[in-house]
């Protein structure tokens, strides 16, 4: 069975392939059977293969398989080989599972396009890569993957290209990863230079090995890897091009954010754990990235007014919750979370996008509302996945995952009061930019949009199926780890434990963990209710509220994300492009340009000599001659 | 005859010459060029001949046929490049004709 594993990157490529050879040939139908079939297949051999896998584990839970040997330059020798364990399997599952459901809704959602085959082709393209980068064996095989996931991102925000603003939202996303690519190629290059192979599982061994803890280059490493993880899942300062990445087509924020890309960086710090144990003081300063992202998202997701830039902040503050977990050292917890992130994510996209859909692309929450009757299936799905994102307690995914993380980031041996109280107040955001969304769009009085489309034509099958298992899968998905204080039932973090090291409870006992659990469900209801409040029964007081000037000022600050963006290009655009203005004629450029002015005056100069007259030029001959006979005579 | 020195033929040949060349850079007429192109011609000749009966080699005789020769193609180029040029410019000015100028 495990043989099969080559196929589950193979046929997303095939059907790459297929599309960009054919895709203009092939009628609608049979682009959407190529599309989605390739995905659906590689799910089911990747499903069987995870049966396999908790039926009968392979030999230390590690499966390996080596195909060929990609380069081969002295003792530079990396393997296309594929590493399958218990994490690759989980982000294996998820990527394909998650993915297959996003093509499917995907056939019907982008059925009106012009570039449906080109859509596809980038999809099946996007879904590829990443099951190269979890499931690679080696670092360079990792950063093909990464590199083509970077890709397909441009290739999927800029979809639309014929809007000039699309075009600059995928540049950005391209340019502002690769500043975090180029510090992990830095870093592969540091631990080949030093530890003298890429093969993952070798690495962390012979770190472990020849460097001590807190030592230089496992500092240096760690935070080269750390650039890297911290652009591809858009945590600070490199959180700017995932709020502009929402100008592609709704499915592919949904793809980007829930099942592939930003959760690259998660597992490339997870894969790579060994080696930030290493080096403290970064694990400290991924918690701290985390920390602050998911702080820094809550707020500006709190005053947007576009649906899906609320999910964008979302998922980048959700992401800063996974990079906490991971900062403490409760690696599982992360993994988990991405998980549970994946399932409720992907559902809030592909509801919000029925909405953006039947309204004919309106994005403003402001001109919605009243939905709930209209679109009843989409509105009770994304209420689920709302409540899942929110983390209300007991009956939600987004809960178990949630609670594993804050208590991790108390009781674990990196964690301290002040990266739990930072995770506490980020729930309580989280709720109520979460219900803020909700109540805007689906509660109150419809807005004119909403009456002008009337009657609004309910989503399809193919649009209704992937809504309906998502947003199951949003509330049974955190069954899978019941905390201490619920019995105990750590079914995924012992399973992940086969590869990756567990937390140890350095502080907190079971009361201590009830307390904690007791205030994070306080914190999501309570914001919850500060959103019902707030937005749906007092809305005239909220929004007299916003128009006060020191709250106005506050509210616009946190609009445009902090003013990152503007501090990007102040500091670092505008500097770059004068830069760029002064070299443009350098001093080496100088010379050349010199050179071939001063070939071409003498050129002009030889040219005046050209005169047309027989006798000049016999004038010359006889002088020449002379001068040539009298040397010969003389000399 | 043989008591002519080389020297006497050597020298009569570089006035020719010297003559034919001031009349090449100082004549406009294309015609009168071509003229003091044989003249030219006919000093090279000379010194040819001169040179070959102080040797007393045929050699020198030789190469005057050849001279003598070179100059007949030489002219009926010369004179039907002036033909053309007559009746495209209407004039024999050899200065007039400058017009490829660098």
């Amino acid at each position: 069975m495990y043989s099969l594993l080559w196929l589950v990157p193979a046929l997303p490529f095939t059907g790459f392939l297929t599309l960009a050879l054919l895709g203009r040939r092939l009628p609608r139908r049979a682009t959407a059977v190529v599309g989605v079939g390739s995905v659906a297949l590689s799910t089911i051999v990747a499903l069987l293969i995870g049966g396999c896998f908790l039926a009968s584990p392979p030999p230390n839970h590690v499966y390996v398989e080596s195909f060929w040997i990609w380069i081969h330059v002295g003792d530079f020798t990396p393997n296309v080989a594929f590493h399958l364990d218990a994490l690759s399997l989980v982000m294996m599952l998820v990527v394909t599972f998650v993915g297959f459901l996003i093509h499917l809704y995907s056939s019907e959602f982008m059925i009106e396009e012009a570039g449906y085959a080109r859509f596809f082709a980038y999809m099946n393209l996007f879904v590829g890569s990443m099951l190269t980068l979890v499931l690679a064996d080696n670092l360079l095989l990792l950063y093909l993957g990464w590199e083509g996931v970077g890709l397909c991102s441009y290739l999927l925000i800029g979809f639309w290209y014929q809007d000039p603003a699309n075009g600059r939202a995928a540049r950005k996303a391209f340019i502002v990863t690769r500043i975090g690519d180029t510090a992990m190629a830095i870093a592969m290059f540091l631990l080949f230079d030093n530890l003298g192979t890429l093969q993952i599982q070798e690495l962390m061994q012979r770190a472990t090995q020849q460097w001590a803890v807190g030592s230089g280059l496992a500092v240096a490493a760690a935070a080269l890897l750390l650039g890297g993880a911290v652009g591809k899942s858009a945590q600070l300062p490199l959180q700017i091009w995932l709020p502009d990445a929402m100008a592609g087509p709704t499915p592919v924020s949904a793809l980007i954010h829930a099942a592939t890309m930003v959760t690259a960086g998660v597992y490339l710090v997870a894969r790579t754990n060994a080696l930030f144990a290493l080096a403290p003081a970064v694990q400290l300063a991924v918690a701290v990235i985390g920390a602050l992202t998911l702080l820094l998202a809550g707020f500006s997701a709190l005053t947007q007014r576009d649906i899906k830039r609320v999910l964008a902040y979302s998922t980048m503050s959700q992401v800063g919750y996974m990079f906490l977990a991971l900062g403490v050292g409760a690696w599982s917890a992360a993994i988990f979370h991405f998980m549970t992130h994946a399932f409720f994510k992907a559902l809030l996209f592909l509801a919000a996008g029925v909405v953006i859909l039947r309204l004919h692309h309106e994005h403003d929450m402001f001109k919605m509302g009243g939905l709930r009757k209209e679109l009843p299936l989409v509105f009770w799905a994304f209420l689920i996945g709302a409540f899942s994102l929110a983390a209300l307690p007991l009956v939600t995914a987004g809960f178990y995952s949630k609670d594993l993380i804050l208590w991790a980031a108390w009781a674990a041996p990196g964690g301290n009061p002040w990266l739990w109280a930072a995770g506490v107040l980020g729930a309580l955001l989280t709720a109520l930019y979460t219900f803020r969304a909700v109540f805007l769009t689906f509660f109150g009085q419809p807005g004119n949009l909403v009456r002008d489309a009337a009657p609004i034509p309910q989503a399809g099958a193919a649009m209704r199926a992937p809504l309906v298992i998502l947003a199951a899968l949003s509330i049974v998905g955190g069954f899978l780890q019941l905390p201490d204080t619920l019995g105990g039932l750590p079914l995924f973090s012992d399973f992940l434990h086969t590869i990756l090291p567990p937390f140890q409870v350095a502080q907190g006992d079971l009361n201590t963990e009830l307390a904690l659990q007791l205030a994070a469900a306080a914190a999501s209801l309570g914001g919850i209710y500060a959103a019902y409040i707030l937005f749906l029964r007092q809305r005239r007081v909220t929004e007299r509220l916003v128009k006060t000037p020191m709250i106005r000022a506050l509210h616009r600050f946190w609009f445009v994300g902090w003013g990152f963006d503007w501090l990007d290009n102040r500091f670092v655009v505008r500097p770059f492009m004068w830069l760029a203005k002064i070299d443009k004629d350098d001093a080496i450029d100088l010379f050349y340009r010199g050179l071939a002015r001063l070939a071409w005056l003498l050129s002009q100069l030889l040219g005046l000599t050209q005169v047309g007259r027989v006798r000049r030029y016999a004038l010359g001959i006889a002088i020449g001659a002379a001068i040539v006979t009298g040397m010969v005579v003389l000399l | 005859m043989a008591d002519v020195p080389m020297a006497h033929g050597l020298i009569l040949a570089g006035v020719l010459f010297v003559l034919g060349l001031a009349g090449v850079l100082a004549r406009r007429n294309i015609v009168f060029m071509l003229l003091s192109i044989e003249v030219m011609l006919n000093a090279a000749g000379l010194a040819f001949v001169a040179a070959g009966s102080r040797w007393g080699q045929p050699d020198g005789q030789v190469m005057f046929v050849f001279i003598l020769s070179m100059a007949a193609a030489e002219v009926a180029v010369g004179l039907a490049l002036a033909l053309r040029l007559y009746h495209r410019f209407k004039t024999l000015d050899g200065d007039a004709v400058c017009e490829m100028r660098g």
